[in-house]
């Protein structure tokens, strides 16, 4: 059973800005619209890290929904012994979607398949200092772009796909049928 | 970093003029209006000057003018005010699908109390059909909403027109101008207006005042009760520095209005007829019928929040209908509205203009757009310029 917290009793969390996390005005002196998002989300936005196609791409991920305004391509090219020598990404989206983008690229580059497949929506997360609890799915569709990536080599090179990949797959595709259809109105 | 400030249409900073009318009314002229003495007396003088300024600005009676703390407020009481002070009349609404949310807001909760609303449709530009409005009047129709100018594309309704139709058939004409007040000449007499929301923050003054124009004879169901302030229509404590503010910020818009409107639109043109040199990009709204102060693109394969950060790192300070920038995550009804898709309204971007923007700033948008724009289509998978 879920741990029942008073909010009469419970210690109100005291909330100090905290200026690593804020820009300011000179003049100003106020947070702006730009604190919404940790300085490692604005860094990787303004210069994002790996962005383009790979020609020759060994697997590709492709998640997303235009219509919803995410839509994120990875592109991972894997050597011999299965490590992701390299990696690309292109993505249409908000400040989140492109920093997610890019900071996973940076996770997997040099890893293994199995050590990438390792990474979470947590670590996406932690690696830019935090997202805005909105924007939470961005890191999950950073994630998602790399087990289809991932699914898409195995499945191209006539590979075993372990199981527990699989069926992360088969979740992902099912999820875009249903935004799929809730969007086909609009699809042209 | 100089930072261009471009979101006018968002909120306004206060006149310098504005300001130092306001000054004395803090702690020197302080009294509550309602008092008898000295101090109470000095302020109700100052209160109705400000109306009599305020309301001849729209060829209003002051008395006919009562403030509020928000164009939300007055948008609210004039809705909940108008079906419950004459529910005897009957029980339908009718706004246009691009109003401001808190008019859609305050009609799906008279939905909720039984109330009927219909949302009448708009045409690729924004614009109302007055014939529509016409078409959908009921013997029940107690009340017409329908916006002077759109705050997020910038077009101006035939409002005339539909005032004069209501007027015809003995129905309640409101119109939100919080976007237009200050902005276009309104004349509530000619125009066949019987209820009016404007907003002072929008035209330079202080934020937390608005007002609501009744006309005369038209009943209406106070919110807020109370003292009885606001010839009993709005109960609460003047605030009194916001009005005395409110009225300079009028008294400056009268004067300036034509001049300003002259060399807002020239602004605005230049800037059109710059942006939309841009491969992909469109615009939004009705090209001459719009405010002098307000651009609106949208651009294919663009995201809007991203376009908006990139600008703000450049110190240009715009706003979008995207959904990632919204709480909701949905994307502008508005622009969905005049018949763009979710993934074309995600890619908008409004450029509003107002009393201390230059030209230099202006060349400086048109000099950095270009670029953010093929920098954020390098990076996704459509749209590419090779």
């Amino acid at each position: 059973m879920a741990k029942k917290i008073n909010p009469h009793t419970k210690k109100a969390k005291r909330i100090t800005p905290n200026k690593k996390h804020t820009r300011t005005f000179s003049g100003v002196g106020v947070n702006t619209c730009a604190s919404l998002y940790t300085p490692k989300v604005m860094e990787t936005f303004k210069n994002p890290h790996n962005y383009g196609k790979i020609k020759n791409a060994d697997g590709i991920g492709k998640v997303g929904n235009i219509v919803c305004g995410d839509v994120m391509w990875l592109y991972i090219k894997v050597d011999k012994k299965d490590i992701i020598k390299n990696i690309k990404f292109e993505t249409f989206g908000c400040v989140a979607a492109i920093s997610t983008s890019s900071i996973i690229t940076d996770l997997v580059k040099g890893k293994t398949i199995k050590e990438a497949l390792k990474i979470t929506k947590d670590d996406v997360i932690k690696s830019l200092g935090g997202l805005p609890k909105i924007k939470y799915h961005c890191s999950v569709l950073a994630v998602d772009a790399l087990i289809e990536a991932v699914y898409d080599y195995f499945s191209k090179n006539k590979k075993e796909i372990p199981v527990d990949l699989k069926k992360k797959h088969e979740i992902i595709q099912k999820s875009k049928d249903i935004i799929e259809k809730k969007y086909e109105k609009w699809e042209k | 970093m100089k930072k261009i400030y471009l979101d006018y249409a968002a909120t306004t900073p206060v006149d310098k003029r504005v300001v130092k009318a306001m000054e004395p009314f803090f702690s020197e002229k302080f009294g509550n209006t309602m008092s008898l003495h000295y101090f109470g007396q000095e302020t109700k003088l100052a209160l109705e000057q400000s109306r009599k300024t305020i309301a001849d600005l729209i060829n209003a009676e002051p008395n006919e003018i009562i403030f509020t703390a928000s164009a939300t407020e007055s948008n609210n009481l004039a809705f909940k005010g108008i079906v419950f002070g004459n529910k005897s009349k009957g029980n339908h609404i009718i706004i246009s699908s691009i109003e401001h949310s808190c008019i859609v807001e305050s009609a799906k909760w008279l939905q909720s109390q039984g109330f009927k609303v219909t949302k009448l449709p708009v045409d690729k530009y924004g614009l109302v059909n007055p014939r529509d409005i016409e078409k959908a009047i009921t013997k029940k129709t107690v009340l017409v909403s329908v916006m002077h100018a759109s705050n997020e594309i910038g077009t101006v309704e035939p409002i005339a027109k539909i005032g004069e139709i209501c007027r015809k058939k003995g129905i309640y004409f409101h119109t939100d101008a919080s976007q237009s007040f200050g902005k276009i000449p309104i004349d509530v007499k000619k125009m066949n207006i019987d209820l009016l929301t404007a907003s002072s923050h929008k035209m330079y003054g202080p934020k937390g005042v608005a007002l609501l124009y009744i006309r005369n004879g038209v009943k209406i169901e106070p919110i807020l009760h109370g003292g009885g302030q606001e010839n009993g229509q709005r109960s609460s404590t003047v605030n009194i520095p916001a009005i005395v503010g409110f009225a300079k910020a009028v008294k400056i818009c009268k004067k300036e209005m034509t001049k300003e409107n002259k060399r807002l639109s020239k602004l605005r043109d230049k800037l059109i007829k710059s942006i939309l040199k841009i491969k992909n990009s469109h615009l939004n709204g009705h090209p001459q019928k719009r405010l002098a102060n307000n651009a609106n693109f949208w651009f294919d394969f663009i995201e809007g929040e991203s376009l908006v950060m990139h600008l703000d790192l450049k110190g240009i300070a715009c706003s979008t209908g995207s959904a990632c920038s919204s709480f909701k995550l949905e994307p502008s009804y508005v622009l969905l509205a005049t018949g763009l898709k979710p993934h074309q309204a995600h890619g908008s971007l409004r450029v509003s203009l107002g009393r201390f923007t230059t030209e230099k700033e202006i060349n400086q948008l048109i000099k950095v757009l270009p670029k953010i724009v093929k920098h954020i289509r390098q990076i996704s998978p459509y749209g590419k310029e090779n």
